[in-house]
């Protein structure tokens, strides 16, 4: 699904991403963890193409076909889609006319996962405009399942977000990636940012990558490598010499 | 050189569909009323709901002495060049529409304004709601797609009765080489309430305005909303004073301004003259393509106990707002209209349902040839 090969990024004149290999296959979930700063988001942002930052090497190879220049709407169209930590506040435009441009043969599918994340009354609200934490992590939810992306990226989907919140975005995160579906016959993949690991209750991901100053420095089994963090903080991956 | 028009319906289909496009329904359907003046001839007047008057301000004038008592008594005579020349005007023309009290009108009552071959069309209207009546006004003016030149002067008078409500909703759609000059006033008494609403999303030469509000009652309110696109060689200077003279008085200014390359000057005022009053002004403008957006927003408090505060902001459309709606598939062309569609997509609260249609359909309409 997703073959990413030495990858280097840039912001401004600085590399903050160094030879960055990811290989994600269909129907995995991926959990991304790391200190605040460690380039997470900076990885996903340059997964989906956003201006500002500078692929100087390396390739994002998606379906077969090479999307590290290509813009934004092709890769979303291709099948790539990010749930944003920290959405933009659009002013005057509404969730539900939003839906509606982005829905498109999926429109009748709208209602449906509106009345599931509990967004009914939301859909005349400017986008994000007044929003509490889980008002914007349920409408980004939605705009995921209205799109359908076969590669979700989620950027720390439970941030900001309560409890009785978390049960229901996880819940819908599962169904997004499919997780109902025998694994053999799982189609979506995910890459999660997460730092509590709460998410994790709702996806059973398969492998976890931890992150430290732009460079990856361990992946293995999700659940231990949080019960390392938990119990250490990361000080334990920079130390460890494993990679 | 076209026919003589004799009513709306004889226009031509382009000409219809530019009245169409400013909020009017030439055939009057959903209407309570019509008022329709070519040039400086006054080709119908009608009123079809009970309670509502209207007529030429001719006719008007002689009819009712006490008409007197409200004309130019908003607007001076001698405030400006433009206000002079309609007050020197022999023969006046224009509108007087009365709601009696407490009649309710359904549908808006509509007044046309059509400029087809004299070089200055000139008015004179006065709207009266009585005490606790109920009156939504459109007013479409524009030219015809064969008037090239030419300028249009209008002064109009509102007065707002005590518990009367009174929505004016202009939408324009001039030529580039006409020139307007609009000049208003508005009293308000206890618990009146004044909506102004003023659409142009089409070419002008020149648009000079800054209607006035006097919040004289307890407890009354004045909401002034424009909504404008200004395209190269259009200058708008556009603006709205309320001064808020009675315990609870409020006002608000709204406006969103979007150059495509012509300049927009963007006014507003409000006066805290009493205790216990407030005002907002809001101001947000949208820069295209390099052409000017001046947003001058005043606030003066005279008095403690006055809340009076203004927002205005001028700039481009934000990146990471047309990179978001990007990551869900949009184009960026079709994300940038899409934001844009948002940032003119203003609801207006009090005023109904079809009128917000037409404001809406006024957009629409622009957003499909691209503003």
């Amino acid at each position: 699904m997703l073959d990413i090969e030495d990858l280097h990024v840039k912001i401004g004149e600085r590399e903050v991403l160094h030879d960055i290999n990811l290989h994600i296959k269909e129907g995995e979930t991926h959990v991304l963890m790391g200190p605040n700063g460690s380039g997470k988001t900076t990885l996903l942002r340059a997964l989906m193409g956003f201006a500002g930052l500078d692929v100087t090497s390396g390739s994002i190879v998606f379906k077969g076909r090479d999307v590290t220049r290509m813009p934004i709407h092709e890769r979303a169209k291709l099948g790539m889609g990010l749930l944003f930590q920290r959405p933009p506040t659009i002013a005057g435009l509404k969730l539900g006319k939003l839906l509606a441009v982005t829905s498109g043969d999926r429109v009748g599918m709208v209602s449906e996962y509106t009345r599931y994340l509990h967004m009914d009354n939301f859909m005349d609200r400017a986008i994000n405009l007044g929003f509490s934490g889980g008002e914007i992590k349920r409408s980004e939810v939605l705009q995921l399942m209205v799109q359908q992306p076969d590669f979700v990226m989620l950027d720390e989907p439970e941030s900001g977000v309560d409890l009785e919140n978390i049960s229901l975005i996880g819940n819908a995160i599962a169904r997004l990636l499919e997780k109902d579906v025998h694994i053999v016959n799982r189609k979506k993949s995910g890459l999660v940012i997460t730092h509590t690991g709460y998410i994790l209750d709702y996806l059973d991901a398969d492998f976890g990558h931890v992150m430290c100053d732009g460079v990856f420095r361990c992946h293995g089994n999700p659940r231990e490598i949080l019960r390392v963090i938990k119990t250490s903080g990361y000080k334990e991956c920079l130390a460890c010499q494993k990679i | 050189m076209p026919e003589d028009i004799e009513q709306m319906a004889d226009l031509s289909t382009t000409d219809r569909d530019r009245l169409t496009q400013t909020g009017l329904e030439v055939d009057m359907k959903n209407r309570s009323g019509s008022f329709f003046q070519v040039d400086q001839e006054i080709k119908q007047v009608a009123a079809l709901e009970k309670g509502i008057e209207v007529l030429s301000i001719h006719e008007a004038l002689a009819k009712y002495d006490w008409l007197n008592e409200y004309s130019w008594k908003l607007v001076k005579k001698d405030k400006d060049q433009y206000t002079r020349y309609v007050a020197d005007q022999p023969d006046p023309r224009g509108f007087v529409i009365i709601a009696r009290k407490g009649s309710k009108t359904v549908f808006p009552l509509q007044t046309c304004l059509f400029l087809a071959k004299t070089p200055v069309q000139h008015v004179h209207n006065i709207i009266i709601a009585e005490e606790g009546a109920e009156l939504h006004l459109i007013s479409g003016c524009a030219s015809a797609s064969y008037t090239k030149t030419g300028s249009h002067i209008g002064v109009s008078e509102f007065y707002v009765g005590k518990d009367a409500r009174i929505t004016s909703t202009m939408i324009h759609n001039w030529g580039d080489e006409i020139s307007v000059f609009p000049r208003s006033a508005a009293r308000i008494e206890e618990n009146g309430i004044f909506l102004s609403n003023y659409v142009c999303m089409q070419p002008v030469r020149k648009i000079q305005m800054s209607p006035f509000a006097e919040l004289a009652g307890k407890n009354s309110i004045a909401r002034f909303s424009s909504i404008v696109v200004c395209t190269p060689g259009s200058y708008m200077d556009l603006g709205s004073i309320v001064r808020l003279s009675a315990e609870g008085a409020t006002a608000e200014l709204l406006t969103r301004a979007i150059t495509t390359g012509g300049t927009i000057i963007s006014r507003g005022m409000i006066e805290g003259a009493t205790r216990h009053t407030k005002g907002h002004i809001e101001c947000r403008g949208l820069i295209l393509k390099d052409g000017t957006i001046h947003a001058i927003p005043e606030i003066k408090g005279d008095v403690v106990d006055t809340e009076l505060s203004h927002e205005a902001a001028v700039g481009k459309i934000a990146r990471d707002e047309i990179e978001y709606l990007m990551s869900r598939g949009l184009d960026e062309d079709v994300a940038t209209a899409t934001i844009i569609r948002g940032f003119l997509d203003v609801k207006i609260a009090g005023l109904p349902e079809s009128l917000q249609n037409q404001i809406d359909a006024a957009i629409d309409s622009a957003e499909k040839s691209g503003f």
